[in-house]
């Protein structure tokens, strides 16, 4: 709360605009709660930018305020959600009590607001579900806004069945409303709609186009629900305990083995510019690398031009790094997500390394580098391994000593003194034997031997386990959960 | 101390004024950078016009535009200034070996001996001017302390000199691709703006207002057919400025409805992989869902 009093001073007047920096000084608060850096200049910068800029200005204020505070791009999110919960319109129309008893049309809760969008709220409540599936259907034809969000309201009072003091995030609501909404139908009703009003038959190309079109206006309206339900508990909970509940971590503290199927995709796509990132470090490596040692005969010989004084001292060539990888992934149910994910990014980086071959076990081993060979599509090929190879021996459980076996005997002699062998896996054993002397051959025989380890530190060595025996023969074990530890792990690698 | 711009909608219209179409974010930021007197770090694909966004401020407030472009291996002579030694070297000789050496030392390094690079050119110019780093992400992690002193407190050190104020605070807008992570310190010193790909309205007006002869028919097309494009999974999404040479094209070739066919035949103007071309070709070829006769 300091931090608020000496903000008064240079925000320039303190004078009525004290709400706003008590809200904003919350709204900050809860950014830190939820992960994001906010630095203490970047607080002070936030209180001047709000006396520049109006608040009733939404969108120009919104931004005001992500530029100061936010200065990573993969942060938005995250300050969208808390936005809208604090600085949400709020007023009466949004409270539940109406709700509760809310499926029939006499559920309006209190009056509509003004203005045309709110407008038409009133008169709709003596719809019946399929006028308002068919208002739906015309609004999502023209595109219609007001009209869009007007119905988003609508069906929240219809379909959420809110009730008021629940300590809910809203999924359920959401899901409850869509569910009711039936988009996926209205698509298809839309297209037959778009076909038939068609002079002549659809190209595919026409035809992918209005799917676009039609599917980013479904995507707006359910953004538009999401926000509402959101108004409507924020109103109801208030904003702490609402954004409490909305707290997610950010993309690179999200845990992989825990990932939802959202925050999958949002993590497949932060690994393009990870791999771009790290490319270009590597190159700057490389270019401004250590010099090879000292080349003595030759800075001897150049010291004759210098009367025997060795003024200019001659390094050799560094000889460049070229390091084979040997990637070695448990995809057994519990790491599955986890090895998945790392695929992903090993084949996003494998160009920058001269040879990359990946493996995959349960309690079987194959090699599945041929795979990802010539193929564009690296999901594709990661389904193919998850469903082709051939890795399981006797009950499809863990188990690392008879896969390490394996490929000791079939690969083991690939493994020389430029390999890096990566092992990817929780160590759960299901108490089989850990055939450990494996590891520990291997380490004589390669560069460096890592493992990577998706569960919390603290569970490690805990029931069936046994990563201590295992790392004991690795140069490094990391407990690698979430795409920071993954970065701070492949920066180590190069 | 006045200020460049009234109100954030007028940061708004005379952008649009100057052709550069702004949303909602931009022009409160641009506002707000005037305000605060702050720099501007502008961060985003390729090719959404951030480095366009400079030229356009600089434009509509009347500024001189200095541009330090960054590139890796940039340092201190090449981005804040120098000596001119040879020009010194001159003057040792010029005055031969009766002056004192304290006052000759004086002279050497005075302004006139002094080289003026961008950063320092921005701090002391007189008129309006609009300083442009582009591509910051370029410089080495070292090298982008350089900027530091310069971002916070409009001014250099300059050992020999002193310290260079600026006479009135210039607009700053940083640029980055975000190839690498600038450093917490400049970011701090900075407000952020992150300009992603544009939303189907925008690029629509983006494409009405930079091809000349374009129809709004044709204009909506290509934007929609950008958007499906960058649904994709691609090596690279197109571009604005490619979408912007893509609608030039079909307009010079006189198409003014795009099919299959003719997407399929400038493609290449929007996507620049082979493999991402193919895949182009094949979305737009194939019918999502049911496989009904090809009328074509």
């Amino acid at each position: 709360m300091t931090v608020t009093e000496q903000a008064g001073p240079p925000s320039g007047g303190g004078r009525e605009d004290t709400p706003l920096l008590d809200l904003l000084s919350g709204f900050i608060i809860e950014l830190r709660q939820a992960g994001l850096p906010v630095s203490l200049t970047e607080n002070l910068d936030a209180m001047e930018a709000v006396t520049h800029i109006p608040i009733e200005d939404r969108d120009a204020f919104k931004y005001a305020l992500g530029s100061t505070l936010v200065k990573n791009h993969s942060h938005w999110r995250t300050f969208e959600v808390v936005f809208e919960v604090y600085f949400s319109m709020r007023g009466d129309e949004y409270t539940l009590e109406g709700a509760a008893d809310g499926e029939g049309p006499e559920g309006e809760p209190g009056p509509p607001g003004e203005g045309a969008p709110q407008g038409g709220g009133g008169a709709m409540s003596g719809l019946t579900p399929e006028q308002l599936a068919e208002m739906l259907m015309k609004a999502l034809m023209n595109g219609d806004q007001a009209m869009l969000r007007a119905l988003a309201r609508q069906a929240v009072m219809r379909y959420a069945g809110m009730e008021p003091g629940r300590p809910v995030g809203g999924t359920y609501y959401l899901y409850r409303t869509l569910r009711n909404l039936d988009l996926d139908g209205v698509l298809e009703g839309l297209m037959d709609a778009a076909r038939q009003e068609a002079p002549e038959d659809l190209t595919p190309l026409e035809e992918r186009l209005e799917r676009d079109e039609f599917g980013d206006r479904i995507e707006q309206l359910k953004q538009e629900i999401e926000a509402e339900i959101r108004r409507r508990l924020v109103a109801d909970r208030g904003v702490e305990a609402m954004a409490r509940t909305l707290r997610k971590p950010l993309p690179e503290d999200v845990d992989f083995m825990h990932a939802s199927r959202e925050e999958m995709a949002e993590l497949k796509k932060a690994i393009h510019p990870l791999t771009r990132k790290l490319a270009v470090r590597l190159a700057r490596k490389r270019r401004h690398g250590r010099k090879g040692a000292l080349d003595f005969r030759n800075t001897i010989r150049h010291s004759l031009s210098y009367g025997g004084v060795p003024a200019e001292p001659k390094f050799r060539f560094p000889r460049p790094a070229k390091p084979e990888i040997m990637v070695v992934a448990d995809i057994s149910g519990s790491v599955a997500a986890f090895a998945r994910f790392t695929l992903h990014l090993v084949y996003a980086i494998s160009g920058q390394f001269s040879k990359v071959r990946s493996f995959v076990f349960i309690d079987g081993l194959d090699e599945v580098t041929g795979f990802f060979e010539g193929v564009e599509d690296i999901g594709e090929a990661v389904h193919r391994v998850n469903t082709e190879a051939d890795v399981v021996w006797v009950d499809g459980h863990s188990d690392y000593g008879h896969a390490f076996g394996v490929f000791w005997e079939r690969f083991g002699r690939d493994v020389g003194p430029k390999t890096t062998v990566m092992i990817l896996g929780d160590a759960r054993n299901n108490y089989h034997a850990s055939q450990s002397w494996i590891l520990k051959e291997m380490q004589h025989k390669a560069r460096k031997v890592y493992w990577l380890n998706p569960e919390p530190r603290a569970y490690w060595d805990t029931g069936d386990s046994i990563v201590g025996e295992y790392s004991t023969h690795c140069e490094g074990t990391f407990e690698v959960r979430n795409l920071r530890q993954l970065e701070a792990f492949v920066e180590k690698l190069v | 101390m006045d200020f460049r711009f009234e109100d954030v909608d007028g940061v708004r219209r005379s952008l649009a004024d100057a052709n550069y179409l702004a949303d909602d974010g931009i022009a409160g930021i641009v506002y707000l950078a005037d305000r605060l007197g702050k720099p501007i770090l502008v961060e985003g694909p390729a090719g959404t016009g951030k480095t366009q966004l400079a030229q356009s401020v600089a434009d509509i407030t009347g500024a001189r535009l200095i541009r330090l472009q960054c590139y890796e291996g940039l340092d201190e002579s090449k981005a804040l200034y120098e000596w001119n030694y040879k020009k010194q070297l001159l003057r040792i000789q010029a005055s031969g070996g009766d002056t004192d050496w304290s006052e000759i030392e004086d002279d050497l390094f005075s302004e006139e001996f002094l080289l003026t690079r961008p950063l320092l050119e921005a701090i002391r110019a007189e008129d309006r001017v609009l300083l442009l780093v582009d591509e910051v992400d370029r410089l080495e992690v070292e090298t982008e302390a350089l900027l530091l002193e310069i971002l916070s407190e409009y001014q250099v050190s300059i050992p020999e000199l002193g310290t260079v104020t600026a006479t009135q605070v210039p607009l700053v807008f940083l640029t980055s691709n975000a190839t690498r992570e600038l450093s917490e310190a400049l970011k701090r010193r900075c407000l952020y703006l992150y300009i992603d790909y544009p939303d189907l309205e925008r690029e629509r007006e983006i494409v009405m207002a930079k091809v000349p002869g374009v129809d709004a028919n044709l204009a909506d097309q290509v934007a929609r057919i950008v958007r499906s494009i960058r649904q994709l999974d691609l090596k690279k999404s197109p571009s604005v400025s490619e979408t912007l040479d893509w609608a030039r094209t079909l307009v010079l070739l006189g198409i003014d409805k795009v099919d299959a066919q003719s997407a399929t035949d400038t493609v290449n103007i929007l996507l620049k992989y082979r493999t991402d071309i193919d895949k182009a070709v094949k979305e737009f070829a194939d019918r999502p869902d049911d496989l009904v006769d090809d009328p074509t």
